[in-house]
């Protein structure tokens, strides 16, 4: 099934093109993954997709086009996760996560529902939350703020998830956390992700499929092992990036 | 997982409401002639003078927390305030321009400087964010409050311009912008009352969207906030609220700063019980500081103002000291 379709997508701030006429379209249990050099565009796609950038051409979403949804409803199907978040008060980690579930029930007295809590329950044990229910969000490490945004997200229970670098400047071990966690919650049927990943080691390691651009435009598209070749990546990044890898992971071995 | 509720519960309500009247009763007894509890139903003072103004420094008081707090989680900025974004310089150019032009509306007394103000409020909002918006998209702390002094220090020499040009009607200005809410009557408190229930009422109805907003405005659109719709909303009712409390007592700074910063400390940043704990708070503030500039050097009487903008500065001194230091 067609998750998300994108046509001739065109995004540009002022005279800049940052994406080019980019064509894509997720199926159901896909991981596209975004990758490309710095500037390639990779946030400015999924931006745009998630509604919080201007663009001209067609993206549509189970059938219908992305300008036509409420923005609750659109929630309801499409969940973000971002690098970096900055609260500006001292919410608890209970009422960040509960926020993710405003899509399903807006209005004044809502948010209380039995299927509202369980969900919210259900997303802060998958994450791991349970100890942190009544903290403050300041007073959190990065990634257990990372790891409440997720429950958010997984709270809000959309059937695309839109990821950009989730776990860019996080340790080691709260990145394979939070990837493994986000490769649980696609096991589910009728759900699939699209993410922009910096490094290309994570991008082949879970990605089912990945778009190449470079400077806005697509160097290649279509499953991961087609697209991750050796002389595409070396167009994109000029340099063996092949080579590169084997040198820098080979002294892990013995 | 306990439950816990996240509204404003029966039991505080009670708390703050009491807490609230008991401070009301004070500031009606004492004065420049104290009067004791026992003889309130029959003292002249008290029904003529005396209650009226503590009923409008009471609801002023709720107005301008309310509106601070909204505009301080819709801006994810504790600094906002009327007076630091230049609203309420804004609404007393709009007071001004009413009454120097004689701007009314038939039928209706004083309510031409009411919806001049509000008008005037929703202007310099608008402009001073917008301009904001322009300068520096993640709208930081620095750019909005510093745009909003430069703005208001414009209004205000527009506005004693206005002043030195008005001819005759400069004393009703004059007598205005001293009054503060010193002749207050009963018809500025039912207005207040009303500016406060449809306003303050639509404001609490939004404050899931404003957590969200506090929480960060792209996250609030990726939840599924309407996102320009709930800000447009919470800008006018802000503008409204602000623009009464201006047409009814002039400019009184920093109460919308210093209520909701306190609260916060006392019930958290959910306005869900932020919002309705302003009201008391912010009516409890305000009574309290009129009560010191009443009494302070009785029988002269001091400016309520200059009561909120002693404490409000230094607080506003304080709030960005701590949270410059803390993102270090």
């Amino acid at each position: 099934m067609t998750m998300l379709d994108v046509r001739n997508l065109t995004v540009s701030y002022g005279k800049l093109i940052v994406a080019d006429n980019l064509n894509l379209s997720l199926e159901s249990g896909q991981w596209l993954m975004l990758v490309g050099p710095n500037g390639a565009g990779k946030s400015s796609i999924v931006s745009a997709i998630s509604g919080g950038t201007e663009y001209t051409g067609n993206v549509t979403c189970l059938g219908k086009s992305v300008k036509d949804y409420k923005p609750n409803d659109y929630a309801k199907l499409v969940g973000v996760l971002t690098q970096s978040h900055s609260v500006g008060y001292s919410y608890t980690v209970e009422e960040v996560v509960r926020l993710g579930r405003y899509a399903h029930s807006p209005g004044l007295f809502a948010g209380k529902s039995d299927a509202d809590d369980a969900a919210v329950e259900d997303a802060i044990q998958r994450a791991g939350l349970e100890p942190y229910l009544r903290q403050s969000v300041l007073t959190l490490s990065g990634g257990e703020l990372q790891r409440t945004f997720l429950a958010q997200v997984f709270a809000q229970n959309p059937k695309i998830l839109i990821l950009d670098e989730p776990t860019n400047h996080l340790d080691l071990q709260y990145q394979r956390d939070i990837f493994q966690l986000i490769r649980e919650w696609l096991k589910e049927p009728e759900r699939a992700i699209i993410s922009v990943v910096h490094d290309l080691s994570l991008a082949k390691a879970y990605g089912t499929h990945a778009l190449l651009i470079n400077k806005g435009k697509t160097l290649a598209y279509g499953e991961i092992g087609e697209v991750l070749t050796r002389e595409k990546l070396r167009e994109a990044y000029s340099i063996d990036v092949y080579e590169w890898f084997s040198e820098l992971y080979g002294q892990w071995q013995n | 997982m306990n439950k816990k509720r996240e509204g404003f519960r029966a039991g505080e309500y009670i708390i703050f409401g009491a807490v609230t009247l008991a401070i009301m009763a004070l500031c009606v007894c004492i004065g420049s002639v104290n009067v004791p509890l026992s003889e309130f139903t029959n003292s002249v003072i008290i029904k003529t003078v005396r209650l009226p103004r503590v009923l409008c420094v009471a609801l002023v008081g709720a107005s301008l927390s309310v509106g601070g707090a909204a505009m301080q989680g819709l801006l994810k900025n504790p600094l906002a305030d009327g007076a630091t974004l230049g609203v309420s310089g804004g609404a007393s150019l709009g007071a001004v321009l009413a009454m120097a032009f004689g701007i009314t509306i038939p039928g209706i007394p004083f309510a031409g400087s009411v919806v001049m103000s509000m008008a005037l409020a929703f202007v310099s909002l608008v402009i001073v964010l917008s301009l904001a918006y322009k300068l520096d998209y993640s709208l930081s702390t620095n750019t909005i409050i510093l745009l909003g002094v430069i703005y208001s220090m414009f209004v205000t020499s527009i506005t004693s311009l206005l002043v030195t040009f008005a001819g005759e009607k400069v004393r009703d200005i004059m007598f205005w912008t001293l009054g503060s809410l010193s002749g207050s009557r009963y018809s500025d408190a039912i207005m207040l009352a009303a500016a406060l229930l449809i306003f303050g009422g639509i404001l609490m109805a939004k404050s899931r969207e404003l957590n969200a907003f506090a929480i960060g405005e792209d996250n609030a659109r990726h939840v599924g906030v309407n996102v320009r719709g709930v800000k447009f909303t919470v800008l006018i009712c802000v503008s409204a609220l602000i623009g009464v409390c201006v047409s009814v007592g002039g400019t009184i700074g920093f109460v919308g700063l210093v209520t909701p910063h306190m609260l916060r400390m006392i019930v958290g940043p959910n306005h869900k019980r932020l919002l309705p704990a302003s009201v008391f708070g912010g009516a409890s503030f305000l009574m309290l500081a009129d009560l010191i500039a009443r009494t302070l050097l009785n029988p002269r009487e001091l400016s309520i103002g200059v009561i909120t903008s002693f404490v409000g500065a230094l607080l506003f001194v304080w709030i960005f000291y701590t949270s410059r230091r803390s993102k270090k």
